[in-house]
């Protein structure tokens, strides 16, 4: 019997502002408890809230970014229910009037099983609203008393809630990863999952072709896209038994445990809180001019997409390969920098090698094989090293010294990987390393011939097989012809002068 | 000299006729003398007070005094106040010592005003007749078997006493006026927003606004200069320029048009009421001001709405206090969910719990639509009425409250009674309207009577006027309680 997985996720993004969303105080993660609580954090008789204006505009590049309607006006609503980590006793967020409306985000799903393809997905953004984080309760203390730290107590998130376009833990994952990439593209959120800066709720429900939405239930509070597809994997396992036990899936809210990979209820909706929602009085309006969305506009930078469009239109790389390159801005940058390299100095009478800027080209190196190496040998060493690309010990001005260096035939392949590794361990700039180890091929076609002319006169018996339609054996005299020259011949002239000769 | 006008007291400051400390000293005496009958402070510091007297007699000895340099200054317990005692009336919050001051505090500090003491008021400025308060009723000074109004009832009656040479309330929906009216003082509560709240522990976010509580209407514009302007620590501060609201104290009222709403003159009001207003009405004809009768036909529902309004903002305001930062905290609980239970319970006066019972019901699921989104479509009907209203006259008047004091525990059982004790205040504070109440005579018993004043948006100044004026033609303001 087949089902049907239906999946929406609500992400709280923690927006990079110095500051909380309605007071001074700092948002700095890890600091002693409380330390960072100031009087409107503990919520202090007679302390108000103001508004922090970044975090406006983080939400209103958010807005532009995903294509959303941003709200000329908006409504900051009380959200109340008592908890101790919450000290007002309410939440301030936005309710029916949220600062994002409706917009979209396309995604690349790579399917987890089979051999399925990757495919394109467009995942509609229901809205998205700014609010304050709570707390935190601190258990487990000597005297079995809990503590409150309030220092997370009003750190503006930015809510981002989607419809529930998405029909797999495949296509979650890669909408969340998504979304975590661009909210740190565009600079609002440090997207440190480990310290809570980016936490996904993710709804799930099953139900058969055709039929009505089944009833969901909520996982919450993910911080790891491995956790959200282990959790989702057994929670849609976990309805589909239900069900087809002649059971019946109740609405309610349920937390994943990634020791026993499980996922438990944690309250049902009969216990839900009725949160009294109403507009917060001590709040005006958020009045969000188009001037201000235009300056705000002004400073995004090219996104994602825009970027993937181009890579594939304007430098010819496949789809793949500009999805992986812009998968962080990171990447992109490196990717940028390297292609075009400012500080390559020409060699002597070889510039010619260079071509003009054309398709296929950035600057002197082609993008294929500047992409070939990032998404190879970079990527593959900085996951050896556990590194990621700010920490990369290879500058992208660097890599980009060694492709031209490639591009313009002065070093072969195997060179090139040489002075990579060489690069990686002691560092220093590709033209020094192929000097120092001698890595330059040869490319003086008077000396390629002498050494082919010794080969062909010292193997005569090979030559004549070969003349006599043994081509395979011409493997055989490109090895000799290498080695003769301790691998520095340039290979595609070596080919061609061996070939000549041979025949002739 | 505590009969003295602000202007006066100031003068003699100056003149070192009087030093800060001798006038501090003067005021602390007649308290201790006062006080144990009155019941109008809660905490009174006398050794701080004296610093801050010593302190302003420095800056008067140096040349560097203003207006209100050195004169005493009884605080609303609603203000927080750096190092004092501020309970909001409430054993929820008997023990917070606040570690901050509002900003209506900072701003006296840095006039050089003396913090004399905290007065008493109703339980979250949840009252009409200063009877809610956990610290006891306020005694009427006309009357010690009368209620002094409410919430400022402290405030009122520690100005009609002369227990301070000027004080501060805060109103809601009418807890200025109406305790000025029931002392025989004056009270103004501005433009919604003139005064900043911070600081000022939140009834209703949205009506709640501080004023100055004097025995004139001169006073009343010294103390509003200091206590008036913008804050950007509270987002309903307004961005307006400085202004000196005794501009315009001596302007004739040749001209002014006088707006009567008729239902203000309906039933309800007492008939000695009724004359004392009516008397005061004849008196501005005197001074050449026209009367116009003008309709409010939505203020009726302002009891309604008001009750519907600040209770759903008051039972979130009140969230915070829930045992776990300051404050009150039940001695025994079981749980989480005991201590929340019990230190609320133990906390809040029966007021105040029922106020948040009623603001939790009408933002429920289910009753938000048909109870608080109703209520403001009203509110902004109410407001409307002043809109058009304005079109013909330049200031409202009518009674203050419907009748003078009435006795301790007269209403006490009947809370829809004592609501509409507010039933001339609360439109004002909906419409966010600058309003005050000055004495106008006196009623049954020899009680007093307030003439209410309702001005236009930001008309503090032209109201401030109007009151002078009849001040000046007029000496009911300097009638005193014996006592």
């Amino acid at each position: 019997m087949q089902w049907e997985i239906v999946i929406g996720l609500e992400v709280h993004t923690q927006l990079s502002t110095s500051t909380k969303i309605f007071s001074g105080a700092s948002t700095a993660f890890g600091a002693e408890p409380n330390t960072q609580a100031d009087a409107v954090s503990i919520a202090l008789p007679g302390v108000l809230p103001v508004l922090n204006k970044g975090a406006v505009e983080r939400a209103i590049k958010f807005g532009l970014a995903t294509g959303s309607h941003i709200a000329n006006r908006s409504v900051f609503a009380r959200k109340n229910y008592f908890y101790p980590d919450l000290p007002k006793g309410y939440q301030i967020s936005q309710f029916d009037l949220p600062v994002v409306g409706q917009g979209a985000l396309t995604i690349q799903v790579e399917p987890l099983s089979g051999n399925a393809k990757p495919y394109e997905k467009t995942v509609r953004i229901t809205r998205a609203h700014l609010e304050e984080d709570a707390g935190k309760s601190v258990h487990g203390d000597s005297q079995g008393v809990t503590g409150i730290d309030l220092n997370r107590a009003g750190t503006p998130l930015l809510e981002i809630v989607s419809e529930p376009d998405m029909s797999s833990a495949a296509e979650a994952v890669a909408y969340a990863k998504a979304l975590h990439t661009l909210v740190r593209w565009i600079g609002i959120c440090d997207g440190n999952m480990q310290e809570g800066s980016f936490r996904c709720d993710v709804n799930v429900s099953v139900r058969k072709p055709g039929q009505p939405l089944g009833t969901r239930r909520e996982i919450k509070n993910l911080n790891s896209f491995k956790f959200m597809q282990q959790a989702i994997d057994y929670e849609v396992q976990w309805q589909i038994d239900t069900i087809e036990n002649g059971g019946k899936v109740h609405q309610a809210t349920i937390l994943f445990n990634p020791d026993t990979g499980e996922t438990r209820a944690m309250r049902s909706k009969e216990d839900a809180h009725d949160y009294r929602y109403f507009p917060d009085p001590d709040l005006l309006p958020l009045e969000i001019s188009n001037e201000w969305i235009e300056q705000v506009r002004s400073t995004l930078p090219e996104l994602p997409q825009a970027k993937q469009a181009r890579y594939v239109n304007d430098l010819g790389l496949s789809a793949y390969d500009a999805s992986i390159l812009t998968s962080s801005r990171e990447m992109a940058d490196f990717f940028e920098t390297a292609l075009n390299p400012s500080s390559i100095l020409p060699l002597s009478g070889e510039e010619a090698v260079r071509s003009s800027p054309d398709k296929g080209r950035l600057g002197g190196v082609e993008a294929k094989l500047c992409a070939n190496w990032i998404i190879g040998e970079v990527s593959a060493q900085l996951n050896r090293d556990g590194l990621d690309m700010t920490q990369c010990p290879i500058t992208a001005q660097q890599l980009g010294g060694m492709l031209a260096r490639i591009a313009d035939g002065t070093i072969s392949n195997s060179g090139a990987k040489e002075v990579f590794r060489t690069m990686w361990a002691e560092g220093g700039e590709a033209d020094a390393i192929i000097e120092a180890k001698g890595l330059k091929q040869v490319s003086d076609s008077g000396a390629i011939e002498a050494l082919v002319d010794e080969i062909i006169a010292g193997n005569a018996d090979k030559v004549a097989e070969y003349r006599s339609g043994k081509d395979k054996l011409f493997g055989f005299f490109v090895g000799l012809a290498m080695k003769a020259s301790k691998g520095k011949a340039n290979p595609a002239q070596l080919n061609d002068i061996l070939k000549k000769k041979l025949e002739g | 000299m505590i009969h003295s006008s602000l202007t006066q007291m100031g003068a003699a400051l100056r003149a070192k006729k009087i030093s800060s400390v001798e006038l501090t000293q003067t005021y602390l005496e007649r308290i201790a003398q006062l006080n144990p009958t009155l019941n109008a402070f809660i905490t009174l510091r006398p050794e701080t007070s004296l610093e801050q007297a010593r302190a302003a007699d420095e800056r008067l000895a140096a040349g560097s005094a203003e207006a209100l340099t050195g004169i005493p200054i009884a605080q609303k317990d609603i203000f927080c106040a750096q190092g004092w005692l501020t309970t909001c009336g409430s054993k929820m919050l008997h023990n917070f010592v606040s570690p901050y001051d509002a900003h209506v505090i900072s701003q006296f500090n840095k006039a050089g005003a003396i913090n004399l003491g905290k007065t008493n008021m109703d339980e979250f400025a949840m009252g009409s007749s200063n009877e809610t308060s956990h610290y006891g009723p306020v005694k009427n000074p006309w009357d010690t078997a009368r209620v002094p109004g409410g919430s400022s009832g402290g405030t009122a009656a520690a100005v009609a006493a002369r227990l301070c040479a000027a004080a501060t309330g805060t109103d809601t929906g009418g807890s200025i006026r109406q305790p000025a009216a029931l002392c025989g003082i004056s009270g103004l509560k501005p433009t919604y927003g003139v005064v900043s709240r911070y600081g000022m522990i939140a009834f209703a976010s949205s009506l709640d606004q501080a004023g100055p509580m004097g025995r004139n209407a001169e006073d009343l514009a010294l103390l509003l200069n200091t206590m008036a302007g913008f804050d950007e620590r509270d987002s309903t501060s307004l961005q307006r320029d400085k202004e000196d609201y005794t501009r315009d104290l001596n302007k004739p009222l040749t001209g002014l048009r006088i707006g009567l709403p008729k239902e203000f003159f309906a039933d309800g009001m007492g008939s000695d009421v009724a004359k004392a207003i009516d008397a005061a009405i004849g008196e501005y004809k005197k001074l050449g001001a026209t009367v116009v009768d003008i309709s409010l036909p939505n203020s009726k529902l302002s009891v309604p709405v008001y009750y519907v309004l600040a209770p759903a903002e008051a039972s979130s305001n009140l969230s915070r206090f829930d045992g776990v930062r300051y404050g009150y905290r039940a001695p025994d609980y079981t749980d989480l969910a005991d201590m929340y239970e019990k230190s609320r319970a133990q906390g809040f006066g029966a007021e105040v719990k029922r106020r948040i019972m009623i603001g939790t019901y009408v933002l429920s699921h289910g009753y938000y639509d048909a109870y608080y989104l109703q209520a403001q479509k009203i509110r902004r009907l109410i407001a409307q009425d002043f809109t058009e209203a304005y079109k013909q006259c330049d200031v409202i008047m009518g009674p203050t409250s419907p009748s003078t004091a009435f006795k301790l525990g007269e209403k006490g059982d009947d809370p829809v009674q004592m609501y509409l004790s507010d039933i001339y205040t609360i439109a004002v504070n909906l419409a966010g309207l600058p309003g005050m109440s000055i004495p106008c005579g006196f009623g049954a018993n020899d009680m007093p009577v307030g003439l209410q004043i309702i001005g236009n948006y930001f008309d503090e100044a032209r109201m401030l006027n109007v009151a002078h004026q009849f001040q000046q033609a007029t000496d009911w303001h300097s009638r005193a309680p014996q006592l």
